[in-house]
C-alpha cells in the first residue's frame, strides 16, 4: 500500500488535535511526544512500503518509488529534529500551543503529497496544504508586528507564485491534454503538442518554481520571512520544505518536461547565476544572522539549480544530495541560534556569537563545522555537495557558470568565516550560561559531527541519491 | 612490518593524537595537553622513520602504495604513495611538529589544548597532501589544511590577526577553487581522479594552458610567487611563532610540490611554453623581493620576505627543466624548511622575552645571550647561503642548473647570494652585535634547555645537510629523472 504513511499521518493528526484539546500548557509535552511518535511511525511505514520500482496508486495520481522514500524519510527526520531543537524555544515564547505541532504535521503531510505526486493536481494540492500551514505558522505570534508583516508578505507572494504555477500548468494542459505527468511527457515526446504553448507554459511554471525555491529574481520574500518569523518557524521553512520543493521541481521539469530540457535549462542558468550572485554578495552586508542565513539559502538554491539545469541523471542526483546536505546544515545552523537564545533574548545577531569558543568550546566547534560546511570547505560534507553539482554542470559544458559559481562561493566563504572569527577570535560580550534542553544539545552535537563524518565518508549518501534518481527517472 | 598501512599511520596518528589532546586536556588541564601533544608528535615522527629506512631509491615510481575505494560514485580512491619527491617533505613535516610543540610549551598559555591539537591535526593533514595520489583526496587535504592554520593565526596571533587570518584564508581559497574546476575537467575527460592517470591523458594545447593557469593560481599563491605573495608577510607577522614556523617550513613547500606533482606532468607542453613566464616571475621574486627584505624594520617581516625570495629559487629550479635544477629545487625546499623554521624560532625566542619584533628595539643581545647568538649566527649564515650550510647546497645546484639553461638567468639568480647575505647579516648585526642598547636588552636571559633542544636539532639538520647533501639528492634521483623524462614528452596529438 504505497500511500500508507500519508493515511496514517492524517489519522494521527486527527487524534493529536483531539488529545491536545484535553491537555493544558504544563502537559503540552504529551502533544510533543505524540507528534514525534507519529513521525516515527510514518518513517517506519514509508520504509516498510517502499519499493525500488515506481508504484502508482489513486488512478495514477500518486507515485511511490525510491526517491520518494528517501526524501520523505529526510522530511520526517528533519522535522523531528527541528521539533526537538525548538521545544524550549517555543515554550519560553508561549508558542507552544497545540497549533504549532498540528500545523507542523499538516505541513509534513503536504510535503509528502508533493513528493509523491504524479499529477499536476496532486502536486498543487500538496503544495497548497504545505504553504497554508506555513503561512499560519509564521503568524503564530499574533501580537508581533514583524511576524505579522512576514506572514502577510509570505502569503501574498506565495499566492502570486501559486497563481503563476497554475497558469503555467493550465498552458501545459492545453498543449498536451493531460494533467498526468507521464501522459504530458508522452504527448511532448510524440511531437503533437504545440511548442509555442508549451514554452509559454514552461516560463510560468519555472517562475512559480523559482518563487517556491526562493531563486533570484523571485526571492524577495525570503529575507523578510526568515527574519520576521520566530526562529523555530524559520527553521521549519528553511529545512524540510526545500526537500519537497526539490521533488516538485524534479517531477515537473525532469519528469514531465525532460524533452524540453534545452528550453528550461536556459532559464535555470539565469536563475542560478543570479541567485548565487545576489545571495552571496548581499549576505556580506547583513548583521542579523537569520537574514544572513536567508541570503545564504538563496545562494544555496542557486547551487541546487546548477545541478538541476544540467538535465542529466548525474545532475539530478547531485542536486538531491545537495538538498539533503543543505537541510542537515540548516537544521544545525538555526538549531544553534535557538540553543543560544533564552527567555526574552534572541541570539540572532552576529554579535551574539562573539567569544562562543570561550563560553562553550564544543558548541563553537559544532558551529565551526556547520559554517565550513556551508562554505563548502572539505572535509565537511558541504564540499561534496558543491563538488558534485559543479561536476555535473561542467560535464554538460557550463564552464562559464561553473567558474562564476566558484568565485561566488569564495565570496560566500567570507561571511561564513566571519562567524568563525566572531566565535574564536573575539572575546565574549555575553557570559550567560548556554540554555537549551539536554536532548537538543546532544542532538546538535550529533548534527555537527554528522556534517564531518558524512564529509569523510560521503559515498553511502551519494550512492543512495544516485540510485533513487535512477529508479525514478521516467523522463529518460 | 608487512601489512601495516604505514602511510595511513603517518597521516592519522597525529590527527588521532590531536583529537585525544582535545578530549583529555581542557583549559584547566594544560600540562596534560602538552604531554599528550608531545608524545603524539614524537610518535608521529617515529612512525615516519621506516619510510626512510625502507625506501628503495632505485625505484622511480610510488612506494608504500595504499589503494582503497573511497567514493565509488565518482571513482575516487583512498590512494596514497610516496616517491623521491614527496618523501623528504613528509619527513620534514614530521620533524617540524615536535619542534613546534616544544616551542609552544611555555609560551602558549591560553587554550593550550586547542593550540596543540591544531598543530597535530595540521601535521597529519599536510602529510596527506604530500602522499595523496588521488586528486580529490589531495584537494580535500589541501583545503582542510587551511582550517587549523586559520584558527592558529586568528586565535593566538598578534594584534592584527583577524585581518591576516581572513586574508590568508580567502587568498588561498581563491587559488584552490580554480584548481578544483581544473580537476573536475580532468575527471570529465579521463573518468578518473587518479593523478597518475592524468599523466597519460592527452590534452590539447588550449586545454593544457587553461589547466596550467588554474593550477598556477593555486600553487603560486601557496609558494608564494610574486605578485600573489602579499598574504604571506601579513600572515607571518601576525601568526604565533609556531604558526610562522609551520607556514614557512611546510605550507610554502606544498605549492612547489604541487607544481612538480600536477602542473609539470599533467600539462608538460604548456609548462614548456610558459617556462619563460615562470622563470621571469621567479627571478622577480629572487631579486625584487630581496630588495624589499632589505628595508624591513620588523624581523619577522624580513624573514617572511626572505622566504619569498628563497622560494623564488625553488620555482626557478623547477622550470629550467634539468635534473640538477629540479633536485636543487627540492634540496632548497628541505633546506629552507629547516632554515626558515629555525629563523622564526630564533625570532620567537627573542619575542618571548621582549615582546617586540622591531629590529630597532634590539642591539647588543650577544652580550647577554651568547649561546643564542651562536645559534642565530649559524642560521643566519645558512639563510644567506654560506657554503657548509644547507642553504648553499640547494642554491648552488639551482644556479648550476640555470647556468646550463642560460647565463643571464644564472647571473640574476646568483645575486641572491649577495642580497641574502646583506639583509640577513645586516639584521643580525643590528640585533646581536654592538653595545647593549637599552635596559630591556640588559635584562635578557640566555636560552633555556628547552629552547636549546629545538635549536640544536635544527642546527644539526642544517649543518648535516650542508656538509653531506648526497643522501638527500640520492633518494630523489630516480623520481626526478622519471619526472623529467615524462615532462620532455609531448601530450599533444
Amino acid at each position: 500500500m504505497p500511500a500508507a504513511a500519508e493515511i496514517i499521518l492524517l489519522c494521527a493528526l486527527a487524534v493529536i488535535m483531539i488529545v491536545d484539546l484535553l491537555v493544558d500548557d504544563p502537559k503540552r509535552f504529551v502533544t510533543f511526544m505524540l507528534t514525534q511518535i507519529s513521525l516515527a511511525i510514518c518513517l517506519v511505514a514509508t520504509i516498510a512500503t517502499s519499493s525500488v520500482a515506481a508504484v502508482h496508486t489513486f488512478d495514477g495520481m500518486f507515485v511511490s518509488d525510491m526517491m520518494t522514500t528517501v526524501l520523505k524519510a529526510g522530511v520526517y527526520v528533519s522535522v523531528s529534529i527541528l521539533l526537538i531543537y525548538s521545544r524550549s524555544y517555543i515554550e519560553s515564547r508561549s508558542l507552544c500551543r497545540g497549533e504549532f505541532y498540528t500545523l507542523s504535521l499538516f505541513a509534513v503531510l503536504g510535503m509528502m503529497v508533493m513528493i509523491s505526486a504524479a499529477n499536476f493536481l496532486t502536486l498543487y494540492l500538496g503544495l497548497e496544504l504545505m504553504s497554508l500551514s506555513l503561512y499560519a505558522m509564521v503568524a503564530l505570534t499574533r501580537d508581533s508586528a514583524v511576524a505579522t508583516e512576514a506572514a502577510m508578505k509570505y502569503f501574498v507572494l506565495g499566492a502570486l507564485a501559486s497563481g503563476l504555477l497554475l497558469y503555467g500548468m493550465s498552458m501545459l494542459y492545453g498543449a498536451t491534454g493531460s494533467l498526468d505527468i507521464e501522459k504530458v511527457l508522452a504527448a511532448i515526446k510524440s511531437g503533437q503538442a504545440n511548442p509555442n504553448v508549451l514554452v509559454f507554459g514552461i516560463v510560468f511554471v519555472v517562475a512559480g518554481l523559482g518563487f517556491k525555491l526562493g531563486a533570484v529574481p523571485f526571492h524577495m520574500w525570503i529575507p523578510d520571512v526568515y527574519h520576521g518569523s520566530p526562529t523555530a518557524v524559520t527553521l521549519f521553512i528553511g529545512s524540510a520544505p526545500k526537500l519537497a520543493a526539490f521533488a516538485f521541481v524534479l517531477r515537473i521539469l525532469s519528469g514531465g518536461l525532460q524533452p524540453l530540457v534545452h528550453d528550461w535549462s536556459q532559464m535555470l542558468v539565469i536563475l542560478s547565476f543570479l541567485s548565487m550572485a545576489v545571495g552571496n554578495i548581499t549576505a556580506i552586508a547583513q548583521t542579523n544572522l537569520k537574514r544572513m542565513l536567508a541570503y545564504s539559502t538563496i545562494s544555496h538554491m542557486g547551487f541546487l539549480l546548477l545541478g538541476i539545469l544540467s538535465g542529466t541523471v548525474d545532475g539530478y542526483s547531485a542536486a538531491m544530495f545537495y538538498v539533503l546536505v543543505y537541510a542537515l546544515m540548516t537544521l544545525g545552523g538555526f538549531g544553534m541560534i535557538m540553543l543560544l537564545s533564552r527567555e526574552g533574548f534572541e541570539a540572532d545577531n552576529l554579535e551574539d556569537f562573539k567569544g562562543l569558543n570561550a563560553r562553550s568550546p564544543w558548541n563553537a566547534f559544532v558551529m565551526l563545522l556547520l559554517m565550513f560546511s556551508m562554505a563548502g570547505i572539505p572535509p565537511t560534507v558541504g564540499f561534496y555537495a558543491k563538488f558534485s553539482v559543479l561536476q555535473a554542470a561542467l560535464k554538460t559544458g557550463h564552464l562559464g557558470l561553473v567558474i562564476a559559481a566558484v568565485i561566488f562561493s569564495l565570496i560566500g566563504a567570507f561571511y561564513y568565516l566571519r562567524i568563525v572569527k566572531l566565535m574564536y577570535f573575539d572575546s565574549a560580550s555575553d557570559n550567560a550560561p548556554i540554555a537549551g534542553t539536554q536532548d537538543a544539545r546532544i542532538l546538535l552535537g550529533i548534527n555537527g559531527l554528522a556534517v564531518l563524518l558524512l564529509g569523510i565518508l560521503p559515498q553511502s549518501l551519494m550512492a543512495l541519491c544516485a540510485r533513487s534518481i535512477q529508479s525514478s527517472m521516467i523522463g529518460f | 612490518m608487512l601489512g601495516i598501512p604505514l602511510l595511513s599511520l603517518v597521516i592519522w596518528l597525529p590527527i588521532a593524537a590531536g583529537v585525544i589532546v582535545l578530549a583529555t586536556g581542557g583549559d584547566r588541564n594544560a600540562n596534560m595537553a602538552r604531554m599528550v601533544a608531545l608524545a603524539g608528535s614524537i610518535l608521529g615522527f617515529l612512525v615516519a622513520i621506516p619510510l626512510y629506512t625502507r625506501f628503495n631509491p632505485l625505484i622511480a615510481g610510488m612506494q608504500f602504495v595504499e589503494v582503497e575505494p573511497w567514493i565509488e560514485r565518482f571513482h575516487v580512491n583512498y590512494h596514497l604513495g610516496v616517491d623521491g619527491i614527496s618523501l623528504w617533505l613528509v619527513l620534514l613535516n614530521c620533524l617540524t611538529t615536535p619542534l613546534v610543540v616544544i616551542a609552544g610549551w611555555r609560551v602558549i598559555e591560553k587554550k593550550v589544548a586547542q593550540y596543540m591539537a591544531a598543530f597535530l591535526i595540521m601535521s597529519g593533514i599536510v602529510n596527506g597532501v604530500f602522499m595523496a595520489l588521488d586528486s580529490l583526496l589531495f584537494y580535500v587535504f589541501w583545503e582542510a589544511m587551511l582550517i587549523p592554520m586559520f584558527i592558529i593565526i586568528g586565535v593566538w596571533g598578534g594584534p592584527n590577526r583577524v585581518y591576516a587570518a581572513i586574508k590568508f584564508f580567502l587568498y588561498t581559497l581563491l587559488g584552490s577553487l580554480l584548481m578544483l574546476v581544473a580537476l573536475i575537467y580532468l575527471y570529465n575527460q579521463s573518468g578518473s581522479f587518479n593523478i597518475l592517470d592524468y599523466y597519460r591523458l592527452p590534452l590539447s594545447m588550449t586545454a593544457q594552458i587553461f589547466i596550467f593557469f588554474a593550477f598556477f593560481v593555486a600553487f603560486a599563491v601557496k609558494v608564494p610567487m610574486w605578485p600573489v605573495h602579499t598574504w604571506l608577510p601579513d600572515a607571518h607577522v601576525e601568526a604565533p611563532t609556531g604558526g610562522s614556523v609551520v607556514l614557512a617550513a611546510i605550507m610554502l613547500k606544498v605549492g612547489a610540490y604541487g607544481f612538480l606533482r600536477f602542473s609539470l606532468p599533467i600539462a608538460p607542453d604548456a609548462s614548456h611554453a610558459l617556462s619563460g613566464f615562470m622563470i621571469t616571475l621567479s627571478l622577480i621574486a629572487v631579486v625584487y623581493i630581496g630588495f624589499v627584505a632589505l628595508v624591513q624594520s620588523d624581523m619577522k617581516k624580513l624573514i617572511a620576505y626572505s622566504s619569498i625570495s628563497h622560494m623564488g629559487f625553488v620555482t626557478l629550479g623547477i622550470f629550467i627543466f634539468n635534473a640538477i635544477g629540479t633536485e636543487g629545487a627540492l634540496v632548497q625546499m628541505i633546506s629552507h624548511g629547516l632554515v626558515s623554521g629555525a629563523m622564526f624560532l630564533c625570532v620567537g625566542v627573542l619575542y618571548d622575552r621582549m615582546h617586540s619584533r622591531q629590529i630597532s628595539d634590539y642591539g647588543g643581545v650577544a652580550n647577554k645571550m651568547p649561546m643564542f647568538a651562536a645559534f642565530f649566527m649559524l642560521f643566519s649564515m645558512a639563510n644567506s647561503g654560506l657554503p657548509g650550510t644547507s642553504g648553499f647546497a640547494g642554491e648552488f645546484m639551482v644556479i648550476l642548473g640555470a647556468m646550463k639553461a642560460n647565463f643571464w638567468i644564472a647571473f640574476l639568480a646568483a645575486t641572491t647570494l649577495i642580497f641574502g647575505a646583506a639583509y640577513t647579516l645586516w639584521m643580525y648585526k643590528r640585533v646581536i652585535f654592538g653595545a647593549i642598547s637599552n635596559s630591556h636588552v640588559e635584562a635578557l636571559l640566555d636560552i633555556t634547555p628547552r629552547e636549546f633542544l629545538f635549536l640544536a636539532v635544527l642546527a644539526v639538520g642544517v649543518l648535516g645537510m650542508g656538509i653531506y647533501p648526497l643522501p638527500f639528492s640520492e633518494l630523489m634521483h630516480a623520481s626526478v629523472n622519471d619526472l623529467l623524462v615524462h615532462v620532455a614528452q609531448t601530450k599533444l596529438q
